[in-house]
């Protein structure tokens, strides 16, 4: 059963907890970078690559990278189960989300340690 | 003119291929009638169309039914409220099969009450005279046992359209709460556990359409708050 092998978490309590807690870091970040760009209204390359170049300032995106994943994965999985009924279809809906979620990820990692 | 427009939903699944609208011409008199009395109307004027009702003053939930698009009891919903344009259509209770005209086969929201066991459990010997409770742990209760399972909440719930099987629903929910918060039931533990998968209870998006349209005014979105309150507590 797809709801057994590619259930995001244990249960709906951790299923729960993750989207709450991936949604605060994503706020966080959003704010973040919002605030940002407002006090650096003239931002250019080098102040872009500068403020990624902090080890903080990267993990703090790869942070947030994870909980979009996660938050996405938790979501999405509640969006197939809801409105795709096939089963087989299901299944591979879902791999390709769990698919481009994983490059998506990987992919992320490789830019933002190639400043 | 006291002319109301009523379109009915019609289904015998022993004669129609295809479920169709019949509509009715009902003199009113100009008097706000509720709904039911609209139908015992229509009755007079055809007797094939069926629909359930019983005591008549909203306590039995028989006659829960789709009104101008909103759930509700008819026997206790007054024209003025649901008529729009002098028009009316009354459509049996969403997401759940139709045995005929507007009565639905209830099985599916039965088996998620009964899947919530809407009884006391204790394990403690019995007192002698009966289990008692505090005042104030018996306010706990108010809000919540008085559901008279009408099945308007679940089935006007998209949750419980798309997952009727694996979502408690409102209504059961509202009854599960009703017995976690009971200081006499001792199988708190147990009840958990039987709802912290990812549909029992947390397919509930809150959208509070529960609320909208209970015909007796209570709050199946925070009783859900509350179980999902204390499963989190129970996890973290």
């Amino acid at each position: 059963m797809v709801i057994n092998i590619l259930n995001p978490g244990r249960n709906g309590v951790a299923d729960w907890m993750i989207q709450r807690a991936s949604a605060v870091i994503l706020g966080l970040y959003t704010i973040f970078m919002v605030a940002y760009m407002m006090f650096h209204p003239d931002l250019d390359y080098a102040a872009w690559s500068g403020l990624f170049s902090h080890l903080w300032m990267k993990v703090f995106t790869l942070l947030a990278l994870l909980s979009i994943a996660a938050h996405a994965w938790v979501g999405l999985w509640i969006v197939a189960t809801d409105y795709i009924k096939p089963a087989a279809i299901r299944f591979g809906a879902l791999l390709f989300v769990i698919l481009a979620l994983f490059v998506f990820v990987v992919w992320g990692v490789q830019v933002i340690w190639g400043v | 003119m006291s002319t109301l427009q009523v379109s009915v939903y019609r289904y015998n699944p022993e004669s129609d291929d295809a479920p169709w609208m019949q509509d009715f011409e009902i003199d009113t008199q100009g008097r706000d009638l509720m709904v039911l009395n609209v139908l015992q109307m229509i009755k007079e004027q055809d007797s094939s169309l069926v629909y359930r009702a019983s005591c008549r003053e909203g306590v039995c939930g028989s006659d829960g039914m789709n009104m101008n698009g909103k759930n509700g009891l008819s026997c206790v919903t007054p024209l003025s409220e649901v008529v729009k344009d002098n028009r009316l259509v009354l459509r049996p209770l969403p997401g759940l099969p139709v045995i005929r005209d507007l009565i639905i086969d209830m099985s599916l929201f039965y088996k998620q009450y009964e899947r919530i066991q809407p009884y006391l459990q204790n394990d403690e010997r019995p007192p002698s005279i009966e289990r008692l409770q505090s005042p104030e742990d018996r306010d706990k209760l108010d809000g919540l046992y008085e559901c008279i399972l009408c099945a308007c909440c679940s089935t006007s719930c998209p949750s419980f359209w798309w997952n009727p099987d694996k979502f408690v629903g409102p209504a059961g929910l509202l009854q599960a709460y009703r017995f976690l918060a009971d200081s006499r039931d001792t199988h708190t533990q147990e009840r958990l556990s039987e709802l912290d998968d990812p549909f029992s209870v947390f397919r509930c998006r809150g959208i509070m359409n529960c609320v909208n349209v209970c015909p007796k005014g209570l709050n199946p979105t925070r009783a859900i708050g509350k179980i999902r309150e204390m499963l989190v507590r129970n996890t973290a």
